[in-house]
């Protein structure tokens, strides 16, 4: 009996780790910024190339950063959640137009509207590269302290905005 | 004019190559530094590619963040401190031991062990079901003139017959 029973649950054991496996995404590459402070910067506004945004104004505040790009086909997904969570007016959207040209960054929002507060553009791609930035959409959340408490890699879906960010913000807000 | 146009496509290839020079050209010693840390580095966008190997879009960048840090005189541990500090291990092709890559770097020799003493565990069942028997006389006696009968001499021509 034993003979068939010890290689059984040797099966069992390897496919319950396999199982586990399939569900699990290796495009996610757990952030090291998660529980520090966000990376300063300051970039030229999108719109308006003159003036500055710096991750200074936003101290005191929560809000949510937003890494997308016009060549990005995930943010296009993603593009309507976004717009549906900025006309609640919940919590502020600031975006990062990524390695793009900002005709086109321009061009996206004018077409199909503009979910963010403001959006900057880091046309180098080295702000993306301090935020740990390796494939668009990304948004943190950041505190009113500026520490970055989470990190969606992929595109933002209705699903884990109510189960993980809205739920996040909300209680960073109350802190 | 048909040798013409053969000669032009053999030159294709090297046409296409020409890409690639802009990117080293300007220093080869910081080049070559910069090649031998990336080949450490795994690429995050394609996951199975180093950092030197990849001709994604990030990578590049990385390429070019790297060799620019080791411009400023930044060592090779600095820089991938710098990488790690925003990508996390995962751009490490060398973990470093920790609490939960301990399964990754001892988890194999367990395995081992455990095959092992699986093998010495059945290897002695083996043999504590060998029993021993003792020959009995005749076939100590057949088994002797089988051996005596050696086959060089059955296959030897055998010797005219007079």
């Amino acid at each position: 009996m034993m003979r068939f029973i010890l290689p059984f649950v040797v099966f069992m054991i390897m496919a319950a780790f396999m199982y586990v496996g399939l569900g699990l995404d290796p495009r996610e590459v757990p952030s090291p910024l998660v529980g520090k402070a966000a990376p300063a910067f300051t970039l030229p506004q999108l719109h308006e190339p003159a003036k500055q945004f710096s991750t200074q104004d936003m101290k005191g505040k929560v809000w949510l950063f937003n890494v997308w790009a016009s060549w990005c086909t995930a943010c296009k997904d993603e593009h309507p959640v976004l717009m549906g969570l900025s006309r609640q007016n919940i919590v502020p959207i600031y975006g990062m137009d990524y390695k793009d040209k900002r005709e086109d960054g321009e061009a996206v929002l004018r077409e199909s509207g503009n979910p963010y507060t403001l959006v900057v553009s880091d046309t180098e791609g080295r702000v993306g590269i301090d935020y740990g930035v390796y494939g668009v959409p990304e948004t943190y959340v950041i505190d009113k302290q500026g520490v970055i408490q989470y990190k969606q890699i992929g595109p933002v879906t209705p699903k884990n905005l109510s189960e993980k960010i809205l739920p996040l913000v909300k209680e960073l807000q109350a802190k | 004019m048909k040798y013409l146009l053969l000669l032009l496509v053999c030159l294709l290839p090297t046409l296409s190559y020409a890409g690639q020079a802009t990117d080293m050209a300007a220093d080869p010693v910081l080049e070559k530094r910069m090649i031998g840390l990336a080949e450490n580095l795994r690429c995050l966008v394609c996951q199975n590619e180093s950092l030197a190997s990849s001709h994604a879009d990030l990578a590049e960048d990385l390429r070019r963040e790297v060799r620019e840090q080791m411009k400023k005189g930044m060592n090779d541990q600095e820089i991938i401190d710098y990488l790690v500090s925003r990508y996390g291990d995962f751009v490490l092709y060398d973990p470093p031991v920790k609490r939960y890559t301990l399964v990754l770097w001892f988890g194999p020799f367990v395995l081992l062990l455990l095959g092992g003493g699986v093998l010495i565990y059945q290897l002695r069942k083996r043999k504590s079901q060998i029993v021993e028997t003792k020959l009995s006389d005749a076939d100590a006696q057949r088994a002797e003139a089988l051996l005596n009968e050696s086959p060089e001499l059955q296959n030897k021509p055998k010797a005219p017959q007079a």
